[in-house]
């Protein structure tokens, strides 16, 4: 492996670059005609134009791709996270064309990328899975079985999209046939699977890392359950919520479900944990996650470096004993998004740009003074990462980092972060994947939208 | 006295006529519409938002294709009052 095309934008194609350069890839960026003036198109090695803004005509476009890929003589693509990450076409793609995918290998993605099957896979594998089952041939019984309310997914959605609320009996009918209609509509495939709704749960993840040995890890876990809408808002390391039984159970639980489908690679097995601390497979997402940054200020571990060092073949370096958790970390997402206005998006041309810095904080960014955010793809602007050797000195130090913080032209989620960091329930880490909604209530409603998201 | 107005873009993104690809469009040129009608969508950062008449009267035309890029407060629609 020589050179790595990076098939992403933004603050993630940035971070894989650096990756790259400190172990002496060559780098290719990809851009769509928005991404012309964007940082990680000057900082690679060389660029390509792949196409139009929509995602559809440049970053999701495979064959387009492929094709920069042979143009610029790149024997690896990452993908980054979103976009083609968690695509098993893509990755036989790549394969067929000798390239490396940085990632796992397509069997596993498409394994777990089928949300339905892969709760099956999780019960093989002893990992317990949340009371539920295929929907909507059994849906009935199956709902009268595990009591409502619950929850309709879509077998191909995951991330938190394509996934209904049913109160009772009488709504579940036609919620299925709803739900297998907007299934079909945003993922091209309308099954569907049910969930009894675990209340008050938290959201806790395992990070797992394969190597191209066959050998795999855990990285302990991050909590994620400050959400809006099912999109996580502010991620911590380690989870301020579990015992240590739990987490020993929780880690092994996901190393087993790794090791079951050869996974070669970083992924993040999710759980929810109800109050009395019982955990509950929810997803694996086979590729590198956006709040990964937290698990490696705990860790040390550069974690997009085992990645690229495990598609290159490389035994991993580290053992599961290596691992350990250092103190604490805090993942606050900076989104082009107004709290006050309901979290309207906010594209548009940034005036300022002052990035916190000093001890414990890192900024995983792609913005700067005169930059202009463009509407077509993830509101995600900036993360700010805190680290400390206690929780309490994090949460401290994400205040005075969120202080320092200054973006001004467009509005963005920085205040609501301030907010939450004098909360006394975050404080004291008494928080559930409703919380957040519950603190913005009754401004905001909690309705449900579907969008064809891509992360 | 016929009053011509203008539909306007809620905010920058991507414009589209129908709910979903496989739906019928909102409203068809010549349709009448009230106050607070969706006659589209503009998808921005993942989100879809609903462009509304804001008063009643019969939408003429609309000034931008499907799946065109709109920036925010772009006139999509005529509108004629009354």
């Amino acid at each position: 492996m020589n050179k790595v095309l990076v098939a992403n934008r933004s603050e993630i194609a940035r971070r894989v670059i650096r990756a790259c350069r400190e172990l002496d890839y060559a780098t290719v960026a990809v851009y769509s005609d928005a991404d012309r003036d964007a940082l990680h198109v000057r900082e690679a090695d060389e660029a390509v134009g792949i196409g139009k803004p929509k995602a559809r005509e440049s970053y999701l476009n495979v064959e387009r791709l492929i094709e920069a890929a042979r143009e610029t003589g790149a024997d690896a693509i990452h993908p980054g996270y979103g976009f083609l990450s968690e695509s098993a076409r893509f990755a036989e793609a790549c394969a067929e064309a000798g390239i490396t995918f940085v990632g796992p290998r397509a069997g596993a993605i498409a394994a777990m990328g089928d949300k339905a099957a892969a709760r099956r896979l999780a019960g093989k594998a002893g990992v317990p899975v949340v009371p539920g089952g295929e929907a909507p041939a059994s849906g009935e019984r199956v709902g009268e079985e595990i009591g409502y309310p619950l929850l309709v997914k879509a077998a191909a959605g995951g991330g938190g999209r394509g996934i209904r609320t049913v109160r009772d009996g009488d709504e579940l009918q036609g919620a299925l046939a709803v739900a297998a209609r907007e299934a079909e509509a945003a993922f091209g495939d309308p099954s569907l699977y049910i969930e009894k709704l675990v209340e008050d749960a938290r959201h806790v993840e395992v990070q797992v890392l394969g190597g191209s040995d066959g050998q795999v890890l855990h990285l302990f876990e991050r909590e994620c359950s400050l959400q809006r809408r099912r999109q996580k808002l502010v991620e911590e390391a380690p989870s301020p919520g579990l015992s240590a039984r739990t987490r020993e159970e929780m880690t092994a639980a996901s190393v087993r479900l790794a090791a079951a489908v050869g996974y070669t690679s970083a992924g993040t097995v999710e759980f929810l944990v109800d109050r009395d601390e019982h955990f509950y497979f929810i997803e694996m997402n086979t590729r590198l996650q956006v709040e990964h940054g937290v698990t490696e200020m705990v860790t040390g571990v550069d974690l997009v470096r085992e990645q690229l060092l495990a598609a290159a073949g490389e035994p991993l370096e580290l053992s599961q004993d290596d691992v350990r958790i250092d103190g604490s970390a805090i993942e606050f997402r900076i989104n082009a998004e107004d709290p006050e206005r309901d979290f309207h998006p906010s594209p548009g041309r940034i005036e300022v740009a002052e990035l916190p810095g000093g001890p414990g904080v890192r900024v995983d960014t792609a913005i700067y003074a005169g930059y202009s955010v463009v509407p077509f793809y993830d509101s995600l602007i900036a993360k700010l990462m805190v680290w400390a050797p206690t929780r309490e000195q994090a949460l401290r130090r994400g205040r005075r980092a969120l202080g320092e913080l200054r973006i001004e032209g467009i509005a963005t989620t920085a205040p609501l972060h301030l907010r939450l960091v004098d909360d006394d329930r975050v404080r004291a880490g008494d928080v559930h994947t409703g919380y957040l909604e519950e603190l913005l209530a009754p401004r905001e409603s909690t309705e449900e939208l579907a969008g064809p998201a891509s992360e | 006295m016929v009053d011509t107005n203008t539909i306007k873009a809620p905010a920058p993104g991507t414009f589209y006529r129908r709910p979903s690809p496989d739906e019928d469009p909102y409203v068809e040129e010549g349709d009448r519409v009230g106050d607070g009608q969706v006659v589209g969508l503009v998808e921005v950062m993942k989100n879809f938002i609903e462009v509304k008449a804001e008063q009643d009267g019969v939408l003429e035309s609309f000034l931008v294709e499907n799946e065109d890029l709109v920036e925010a407060g772009q006139d999509i629609a005529a509108l004629t009052g009354g």
